[in-house]
């Protein structure tokens, strides 16, 4: 059997959506292997095995938490010394992005990232990747017999599917560099009670248009009658209004909700190339120029201030 | 002691032009403007700011691109870089990631570095990979990402932001770092440096002065193969309403309709 490396994203052994749309993806391929690294290998392991997840290589040193990035190399590949698997999936997440390219040097993989898609083809996993802002669409696979896929969140359903989920234990040995770059200090982030902004399947987004840190709460309060993420333009963010966590667009978050909804957001480049490939996109904007009314499957040519307030009252009434 | 400061900076069609692919589903350059990657100027803002902060240094931009690409070393040694170093060579066109970062590294092996400085991703294929992939090259730390950096005393500090949380990090020189565009706005060329930097050394390499075997880059030493290239259907023109004190209602009637709620 083809051994499918799936590398675990988790905060203390609770697992991250992507990781299970990973999982998914990985029983297209072959036998899905879950690669789990720092504590919480226990906790995790129920839900990779209910996942598809037959055997679970874990290792916990304080080196993962302590040290950027290059301990997780070390870790992956022994992974792949182990178990010489066709493919290792990893998610498309600023950090793991670093770890799969590192891994793919030392393993001779091709590397393909932020894919949205993997199928299996002729000659090992073909990939479907946006390119340009999301303009095109490529489709990709590696000519080395190993190939590293970062895939985006919400490219794959997340399936219940019962294996073994046998937990391991991964033998690592840390390169002396493993240990270059050290971790002073780390200030964890404030949960906002809200759906994780790359995961959820609805996104509220607000722009220069809405106009000051206090006007967010119009946002915020569309967006809980939604159960939505709240996310925020460059030029929101630029101002203070909102903190960077929740940029949306090429040098903030990609997202890829089933719904989409910009407030006073005009639709730049690089702002579309963070949204683009959302299923559905709703747009309010007085200007009935702006480029986000291109996207939009439905627009409202308006004042955010009337009719933000009105959309979720509606709902709010809809919904009791 | 000089501190070695080399920042790459690529050359990248305009993202507001009709950036789109060649027939070898390479990026199609002749069809749209080149620039310095935008996201690249926050890089050399940076290594502008550690170079004041120093006694002594220099800055040396690098690119790896076709002879146009020597576009993006003259904006970044009108912001103040020293001196430039283009490699360019004809086998280079289709060159992957890996086979990138192959270039790249030779080059500032072969320029001599204490400190490398990346932006956080390029604006065209915007993978973000290639600090990673230089620092495993060369052998040394990566403190990437950051959106505060500092030198001093041979090491190098940052602040690095992720989804869970903010960290502060720490490497011993030589190491490679890569700076997002939350790290300060970059200068604008001002007139004298525009002139400056027309009497700035460019000096130009191609693979063999790399010791690079041909075979090793371009599309055919590529380790992945782009199949299929396709523009993304025009979407289906959307209901636009004008507000007339109803619009909030009637969108809540699409969501409905859509059973978003
Ligand atoms: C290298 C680079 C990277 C970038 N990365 C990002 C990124 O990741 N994300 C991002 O978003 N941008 C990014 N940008 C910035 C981007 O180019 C735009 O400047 C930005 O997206 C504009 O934000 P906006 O739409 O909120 O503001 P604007 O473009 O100013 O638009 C505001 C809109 O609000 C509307 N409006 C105003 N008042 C109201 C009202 N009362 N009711 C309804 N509508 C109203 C206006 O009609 C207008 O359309 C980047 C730029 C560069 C160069
Ligand atoms: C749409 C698109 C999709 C692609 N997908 C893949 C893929 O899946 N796999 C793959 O292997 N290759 C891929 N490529 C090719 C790859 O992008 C290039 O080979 C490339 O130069 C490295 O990646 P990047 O531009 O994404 O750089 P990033 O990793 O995003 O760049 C980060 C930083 O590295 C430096 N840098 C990057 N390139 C250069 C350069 N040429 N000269 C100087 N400094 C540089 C800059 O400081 C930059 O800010 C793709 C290219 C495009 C246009």
């Amino acid at each position: 059997m083809t051994h499918i490396l799936v590398y675990v994203d988790h905060v203390d052994g609770a697992v991250r959506k992507p990781t299970l749309e990973l999982l998914t993806l990985a029983r297209r391929l072959g036998e899905p292997v879950a690669v789990h690294l720092g504590a919480g290998a226990q906790a995790a392991a129920e839900i990779l095995g209910d996942h598809g997840a037959v055997r679970i290589l874990a290792h916990d040193a304080p080196e993962y938490s302590d040290y950027l990035v290059a301990p997780k190399v070390d870790a992956l590949q022994a992974a792949c010394a182990a178990l010489s698997p066709a493919v290792v999936l990893l998610p498309s997440s600023a950090e793991s992005k670093e770890i799969a390219a590192r891994l793919a040097l030392r393993v001779g993989a091709g590397l393909i990232t932020d894919a949205v898609d993997v199928e299996a083809g002729p000659d090992g996993p073909v990939t479907t990747q946006s390119a340009f802002a999301a303009a095109f669409t490529t489709r990709s696979r590696v000519t080395r017999d190993v190939a590293v896929i970062t895939v985006k969140p919400n490219s794959a359903p997340v399936e219940a599917a019962p294996a073994a989920g046998t937990v391991e234990e991964l033998a690592v040995d840390f390169a002396d560099r493993a240990t270059g770059t050290r971790i002073t200090s780390r200030t964890r982030r404030e949960s906002t009670g809200r759906p994780e902004l790359t995961e959820a399947e609805t996104v509220v987004a607000g722009g220069r248009g809405v106009n000051g840190a206090e006007n967010f709460r119009i946002i915020e309060a569309l967006a809980d009658s939604l159960g939505a993420a709240v996310g925020a333009s460059r030029a929101a963010v630029d101002s203070g209004w909102y903190p960077h966590a929740h940029q949306i667009g090429q040098t903030g978050k990609s997202v890829s909700p089933q719904l989409y909804v910009a407030a006073g957001v005009s639709g730049a480049i690089q702002h579309r190339a963070g949204m683009q490939t959302s299923k559905t996109i709703v747009a309010i904007n007085k200007d009935a120029e702006a480029p986000i009314f291109d996207l939009a499957d439905y627009g409202v040519v308006g004042d955010l201030f009337e009719v933000v307030p009105r959309l979720t009252e509606e709902i709010r009434a809809r919904k009791a | 002691m000089t501190l070695r400061i080399t920042v790459c900076v690529k050359y990248v069609p305009d993202a507001t032009g009709d950036r789109h692919f060649a027939d070898d589903s390479t990026v199609a350059r002749e069809d749209v403007d080149g620039l310095l990657s935008e996201l690249d100027e926050y890089a050399v803002e940076q290594a502008l700011r550690i170079a004041d902060e120093s006694d002594d240094a220099e800055i040396t931009v690098l690119t790896v691109g076709p002879e146009d690409a020597r576009e993006a070393l003259r904006k970044a040694l009108s912001m103040g870089a020293d001196r430039a170093v283009h490699v360019e060579d004809d086998n280079l066109h289709g060159t992957d990631a890996l086979g990138t970062s192959l270039v790249l590294a030779k080059a500032i092996e072969h320029i001599g570095y204490d400190l490398v400085v990346c932006g956080m991703a390029s604006t065209d294929g915007a993978m973000g990979v290639l600090p990673a992939l230089l620092a495993e090259r060369l052998a040394v730390p990566q403190a990437t990402l950051l959106s505060e950096v500092s030198v001093a005393g041979g090491q190098v500090t940052g602040r690095r932001d992720s989804d869970a949380a903010s960290e502060r990090l720490q490497a011993s020189l030589p190491a490679v770092v890569s700076v997002t565009d939350q790290s300060g706005e970059a200068r604008y060329p001002s007139f004298k440096g525009i002139m400056a930097a027309k009497k700035k050394p460019v000096d130009s390499l191609d693979l063999s002065d790399l010791g690079i075997d041909p075979d090793e880059v371009g599309l055919k030493g590529a380790w992945t193969a782009v199949e299929a290239v396709a523009e993304r259907p025009a979407r289906t023109a959307g209901t636009i309403v004008q507000d007339e004190g109803e619009g909030g209602k009637q969108l809540a009637e699409f969501l409905a309709a859509q059973k978003y709620i």
